[in-house]
């Protein structure tokens, strides 16, 4: 037997550290932001090392598993599980965002309305439970976010980036990788894109709309909305960049590139779900 | 090298691979990659974490042991019930059952190991910075967070710095469960050996594949609701607050959206070991095997839809109460079928009664009992005089201690001869069965009277009338409580000196592990897959 092919036919890894250098991670970085949230010593220094060294974990991790995959340790087989495991990994996120968009249809079907409701007239007698609302005890007034300004640009920069990034796969498909490295480019651009005007957004929420985290129960859903969706664009873009050098580097065949086809499976999630808020949170 | 047979892992081959490279000693544990080191981590584990959760619980019952206050300050009381409660669901039984999907499914389904082994390796080794956090709680300024293990709003909102301490413990467990999860649904779906079809798999792989899905599912929204008590606490956040047009109902709402399936993550998995346990000691196949895949999938569906019978008396209307009501009932249906047919299998076998058996059957009548009183509770004007009290407690009791502990028990015994190679001692297992299931019943029985007479749970003092039935829940506890030391000693024992066991430990066994595999297992198994007809 040789000991450099594999003996089985799914890849099994050599036993590994870096899990467990994870686990030390999100202690530093979780252990450190209770600390810090409350005002404690040493918090904020906490949850930095703790981040940079997930992030140094994330690195070698996913640099090993690139290597294994160009090594040609990854059989169809692995292909698949991968594939599975993406899908479901999404589903969750889609879980995740279920929760926040129960709370906002929550608030806006029942617990706003009830609110106003002729029982509680004695508590508030001045409340007007019509939404957009920073709730019976808001200090101070805000201007909601109109839906056909920035959010209106981003969306559209988000679909077509939808498209950029099919285009980009079928570069891959047909072996141009020409057409591939340009698409898949202009592809991340638009997700850049995307992000700064919704950092702008914010800026523009803070400073001429009054509209604040605080903001009662409307900013508490737009920012947290919005904000998980951003950062999920962030993480997608990442990815995407990540797919991107492997991409210029010469990775990936026409019938061999699964961590191209999971980044645009989650880029289409984030897509999907900036179509909900877009509709939801902005527009009614 | 790949054409030789190795499902006795004679070829030296494999012993070179596994040899190469693998650390000694305590790395060995921390950078397994191998299903069985995975599945024994969690299983001792969840003993540990069983053991913690076990001394709140008894620090719970030394207090209610009279009436008045005698040991801790109510404040330390809550805390107990709080983390008792958290430990118990997320420290002890679910890595418990995680425990034996890992070290299962892989033999059951003919695979080599997990779909993603070092992801597995991640998915235990978040366990114990999950479990500082919690525990750590304790040392924080204030203390831990005596806001019962449901974690409702707005009491969180009013928390030490313990609160975010437990809410980070609590995204680091989702985490672990939803990779440990996707981890087992890809293994189920993709690592099948030739010939095993969805429908020939072990009822144990089923029950896990729909878990999966379960946690999967509810997970998220788990992270999700404490993640809005986070925001809530520190960034002014009004998702329950109703001054800012909030609600702390909606609390409720979310979290029991994940608090009703995650019943039947914990429930599910026990059917699974029972629907192994049982056909094996009466040498019959399982009865209505189908009819138990369709059960099973039914009983995790309606799980999702029947969220706020946890929530009669916070205000609904009355067309919500007879809809959660009758939604309610409905799960009784497949759980019915369910308890018929672990009956049926028995019906005209060739029973014997070894301990795994014992365990199984203690499952089988006290969690039918808890059905039962859940069928009670699940009608609301039944629940709004029941609601908070002794009964409750009793009732989910009854369910997750001797439904899925027992459960968790027959499986320990039943496959710790293949696990380790050596039989517990018999007499001895016998005796942790009778002691349990008695002590059990001295502990929780008596608290249905309690509840029924209208003592609330989760306060350290009571009504002077509640005295006799608090001592005998108290020595009951306490019974309890030592009787499980007696499994770590039957388990220590059976490591250090148990009889060898055979290839095919019981007769009636017919899964894979145990009729393609010797006893002690290779560290390896099904590097080639066999083949089922
Ligand atoms: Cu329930």
């Amino acid at each position: 037997m040789s000991s450099t092919t594999p003996t089985h036919n799914y890849y099994l890894p050599e036993p590994s550290h870096y899990p467990v250098v994870g686990s030390v991670a999100l202690l530093l970085m979780l252990g450190g932001m209770a600390l810090w949230f409350n005002g404690l010593a040493f918090g904020q220094w906490s949850t930095l090392a703790g981040l940079a060294v997930l992030i140094y974990m994330m690195k070698i991790w996913f640099g090993k598993v690139i290597e294994e995959s160009e090594g040609g340790l990854y059989t169809k087989r692995v292909d698949v599980s991968f594939r599975w495991s993406m899908g479901w990994f999404i589903f969750s996120e889609v879980m995740f965002f279920a929760a926040f968009f129960g709370a906002l249809f929550y608030a806006r079907l029942y617990s706003v309305p009830e609110l106003g409701a002729v029982d509680q007239k004695l508590l508030w007698p001045e409340f007007n439970s019509a939404w957009p609302t920073a709730g019976p005890n808001a200090m101070d007034a805000f201007t909601p976010m109109g839906a056909w300004g920035v959010p209106a640009i981003n969306t559209l920069l988000l679909l077509t980036s939808g498209v950029t990034l099919t285009v980009a796969h079928f570069g891959m498909l047909e072996n141009n990788r020409g057409k591939l490295n340009l698409w898949l480019g202009l592809t991340i651009a638009l997700g850049v894109i995307f992000l700064g005007f919704q950092a702008y957004e914010y800026s523009h929420a803070y400073s001429e709309l009054n509209l604040k985290l605080t903001s009662g129960i409307y900013g508490t859903t737009f920012y947290l909305l919005t904000g998980f969706h951003g950062f999920h664009v962030t993480v997608g873009t990442i990815m995407l960049i990540v797919v991107w050098v492997r991409c210029l580097k010469g990775h990936f065949t026409a019938d061999h590139h699964f961590a191209f086809e999971g980044v645009a499976w989650y880029w289409h999630f984030v897509d999907v779900v900036w179509l909900f808020l877009f509709i939801f949170v902005y527009w009614f | 090298m790949s054409a030789v047979i190795d499902s006795h892992g004679t070829s030296h081959g494999h012993d070179d691979h596994h040899d190469h490279g693998a650390p000694a000693g305590l790395m060995r544990w921390v950078t397994t990659t191998n299903h069985k080191d995975i599945g024994s981590m969690y299983l001792w584990f969840s003993f540990v974490m069983f053991l913690v959760g076990g001394v709140m619980a008894l620090t719970i019952r030394a207090e209610l042991f009279q009436p008045g206050l005698q040991i801790v300050r109510p404040e330390f009381f809550n805390t107990m019930t709080t983390y008792h409660g958290l430990i118990m669901v997320f420290g002890a039984i679910m890595p418990a059952f995680v425990g034996f999907a890992n070290y299962l499914i892989p033999l059951m389904i003919g695979a080599p190991d997990m779909a993603f082994p070092r992801m597995n390796n991640w998915s235990f080794w978040l366990l114990p910075p999950a479990a500082i956090l919690l525990i750590g709680s304790f040392f924080a300024p204030g203390g831990a967070a005596g806001v019962g293990w449901t974690m409702y709003a707005p009491l969180t909102s009013q928390m030490g710095p313990g609160m975010d301490l437990t809410i980070f413990a609590v995204h680091i467990l989702g985490m672990s469960s939803i990779m440990g999860s996707i981890n087992i649904v890809t293994t189920i779906l993709n690592m099948r050996c030739p010939g095993m079809t969805l429908m020939k798999m072990p009822m144990f792989v089923w029950t896990w594949l729909i878990t999966a899905y379960l946690l999967i599912a509810t997970m998220p929204v788990l992270a999700g609701a404490v993640t809005m008590t986070l925001t809530d606490r520190h960034f002014g956040t009004s998702f329950f607050n109703a001054a800012g047009g909030g609600d702390p109902v909606l609390y409720q709402h979310i979290f029991w959206f994940f608090g009703h399936p995650e019943v039947y993550i914990i429930a599910i998995p026990a059917f699974g070991v029972v629907s192994q346990v049982i056909p094996a000691f009466s040498r019959k196949p399982l009865f209505g095997y189908a009819s138990m895949v369709y059960a099973t999938s039914s009983i995790a569906i309606l799980s999702f839809i029947v969220w706020a019978h946890h929530m009669y008396t916070v205000g609904m209307p009355v067309a919500g109460q007879l809809y959660y009501m009758y939604a309610t009932m409905l799960i009784a249906v497949p759980t019915g079928v369910k308890v018929f047919n672990w009956v049926a299998t028995m019906w005209k076998g060739s029973l014997s009664f070894e301990t795994p058996m014992l365990f199984a059957l203690g499952f089988l009548f006290l969690f039918t009992l808890g059905g039962f009183t859940g069928l009670v509770l699940s009608m609301t004007p039944v629940d709004v005089q029941l609601h908070d009290t002794y009964y409750v407690v009793a009732h989910f009791h009854y369910v997750m201690v001797a439904g899925a502990l027992f459960s968790a028990f027959a499986g320990v015994y039943y496959w710790l001869p293949k696990w380790t190679g050596r039989m517990y001692d018999e007499t001895l297992g016998k005796w942790h069965f009778w002691l349990s299931i008695i002590f059990f019943n001295v502990t929780f029985f008596v608290q249905h009277f309690l509840g029924l007479a209208g003592m609330p749970r989760r306060i350290p003092d009571y009504h002077t009338q509640f005295t006799e039935f608090n001592v005998i829940s108290s020595i009951g506890a306490f019974g309890f409580g030592l009787s499980q030391l007696l499994f770590l000693y039957i388990v220590l024992k059976a490591l250090r000196s148990g009889e060898k066991a055979a290839d095919k430990q019981w007769d009636g066994a017919d899964t894979l592990e145990w009729t393609h595999l010797p006893t002690p297992m290779p560290y390896h198994t099904f590097e080639n897959p066999p083949t089922i007809k």
